[in-house]
């Protein structure tokens, strides 16, 4: 974890300036800014409704599949704006996968999960994708697991092993950001701690960004962690930083359990 | 604080909840039975005419003794036909709507036209198409003017079972699908539809034994002969159905053995509807295996 004696050498990957989100006429997140270090592991704390999984959203476009959506302000990847850089939402989302809230591997075998992202790019030889499958499954850490029983169901698995499936689809497209969206909270202690341990595995050579109402997980798997409060960031900072001195008093009363 | 409330368990509720139980449990014992007791009487007047003769023997004008055999063939030949028409446009009226049509007024118009076409009195498709095919058309009593009209009455009922069943495909899906970085097109096709499938093919065999079962469209568009040589799958020559069949021998009145004909033609109509929605079963539970 990094700490507050050493600089940090990573450049920003994710970089957001003055953006606000609206849904309809309503305003959920209001005037946010900050910068996502490539190779660190982000951590977005603060209370349900105050905006977290919206922000998270906002980085691969994923909202507009289902609703109309106004994001206002600089959201950049790379230094290329995500909503008016030209970029196309297809691409970045190859480019920026995610890990959902509740696991959803896809009703197919536990090959066909991985192989989904691949064969979209039209990946079709058989040894190449074998290649990418184990790849990915090892990455996740299930392929101990499953290596013998690939061509079953994946909705045959636990909790645990369909959430590690689905971070292994999300790696088999080679992203270089991973969103994960509270992705341990229908997980048991022993899985969510699986999951903690890869997450400090993945960040070697990924961005990851993770929304957590779990403020110990904050604790134990981020470099940075960001408090949202009502659509507005109060802080960020080293997570060393924000959970021993943090500067702002709306942070250190949601962290002790005075409010939240 | 309300200081008397009573949570005791109350007798009443558990009462009406068992005679609900019991009401319920009746009335589909009671549909079942008459749905028995309906198939019984068709297969029991039905079945002593059902022979291999009474299948494979051409039908006969004035005489007893005529079989059934083009009239099996124009049933399937016709339903075949209609779902190769109405499947393609059905299937993608119903993914247009499901998946490209926003929520507006246009989709709400639309869906009001479609369910008002599903709803639309066969006979008034009939002539309709007796109308527009048979006569101005020219294509008079044919295989044609009653596929495409049946196709018709097929059209609203497969674009309304796909629309029902994509959007009946859980979204965290499609937001996996999407995750991964595919379009739309993608998602619809590898996700969407395969998730769908036991729903749309559900609702394909319902249309299947309702075309099947036609008999008002068919008889104003396909008529009430049949060609002389077996197998015709010319598609212009007339194709009475065993429903019109059925529907002919009983009302025309020329023949000695009418009611027989009538009592084993229904028995073969039952019989194929069964065999197709078993089949159909056997299919969705394979489809669901696989898919889900």
């Amino acid at each position: 974890m990094l700490s507050p004696q050493t600089p940090e050498t990573k450049p920003v990957k994710l970089s957001v300036r003055n953006m606000d989100f609206r849904y309809g006429e309503k305003k959920v997140l209001d005037g946010l800014s900050l910068d996502i270090h490539a190779e660190r592991v982000t951590a977005i704390i603060g209370p349900s409704g105050c905006g977290k999984s919206t922000f998270l959203k906002c980085f691969n476009r994923i909202h507009e599949v289902s609703s109309a959506v106004k994001v206002s302000g600089d959201m950049q990847i790379d230094g290329v704006d995500i909503y008016r850089g030209g970029i196309d939402e297809v691409d970045l989302r190859r480019r920026v996968g995610m890990v959902f809230q509740k696991p959803n591997p896809f009703p197919k075998s536990i090959y066909e999960n991985v192989a989904f992202g691949p064969r979209l790019f039209g990946v079709k030889d058989r040894a190449t994708l074998d290649g990418i499958v184990e790849d990915a499954l090892r990455k996740s850490a299930l392929w101990d697991e499953v290596k013998d029983r690939l061509k079953e169901s994946a909705t045959g698995m636990s909790g645990g092993q369909q959430q590690r499936l689905c971070i292994a689809r999300a790696l088999a497209v080679n992203p270089e950001v991973l969103l994960m969206d509270e992705p341990c909270s229908a997980l048991d202690p022993i899985a969510t701690a699986k999951i903690e341990e890869l997450i400090g595995e993945l960040k070697e050579n990924l961005t990851i960004v993770i929304v957590t109402h779990n403020m110990q997980q904050a604790a134990r798997v981020s470099d940075y962690t960001a408090f949202f409060w009502l659509g507005k960031l109060i802080e960020m900072d080293l997570t060393e930083r924000i959970f021993t001195t943090p500067r702002e008093r709306m942070t250190e009363d949601y962290l002790t359990g005075r409010f939240g | 604080m309300p200081a008397a409330i009573s949570y005791r368990p109350r007798r009443l509720s558990r009462v009406t909840d068992r005679v609900m139980r019991l009401a319920l449990w009746g009335l589909a014992l009671a549909f079942i039975a008459v749905l028995a007791v309906f198939v019984g009487a068709i297969l029991k007047q039905g079945w002593p005419v059902l022979n291999l003769g009474f299948l494979t023997r051409m039908p006969e004008t004035l005489d007893a003794g005529g079989g059934i055999k083009p009239e099996i063939f124009n049933s399937l030949y016709l339903v075949a036909l209609s779902l190769a028409i109405s499947l393609p446009i059905g299937l993608g009226a119903g993914i247009y709507m499901a998946e490209y049509a926003g929520q507006g007024r246009i989709l709400r118009f639309l869906r009001l036209c479609i369910e008002t076409l599903a709803a639309t009195p066969s006979i008034v498709l009939a002539l309709f198409g007796m109308i527009v095919f048979v006569q101005m058309m020219g294509w008079s009593f044919s295989i044609r003017s009653g596929a495409v009209t049946l196709a018709l009455l097929n059209i609203p009922v497969i674009t309304r079972v796909t629309e029902v069943s994509l959007l009946a495909v859980p979204r965290e899906l499609k937001e996996a699908s999407y995750g991964l970085g595919a379009t739309r097109l993608q998602t619809i096709l590898k996700v969407a539809l395969p998730y769908a499938a036991t729903g749309i093919l559900t609702g394909l065999v319902l249309t299947a034994g309702r075309a099947f079962g036609e008999s008002a469209i068919l008889v104003f568009t396909a008529g009430t002969n049949t060609s002389q040589t077996f197998p015709d799958f010319r598609l212009t020559v007339p194709g009475e159905t065993l429903s019109v069949h059925l529907w002919y021998v009983t009302s025309d009145g020329t023949l000695p053995d009418a009611r027989e004909i009538a009592a084993g033609t229904a028995a073969v109509m039952i019989v194929v509807l069964l065999v197709l929605n078993l089949s159909v079963r056997f299919l969705d539970r394979f489809i669901r295996r696989r898919t889900r």
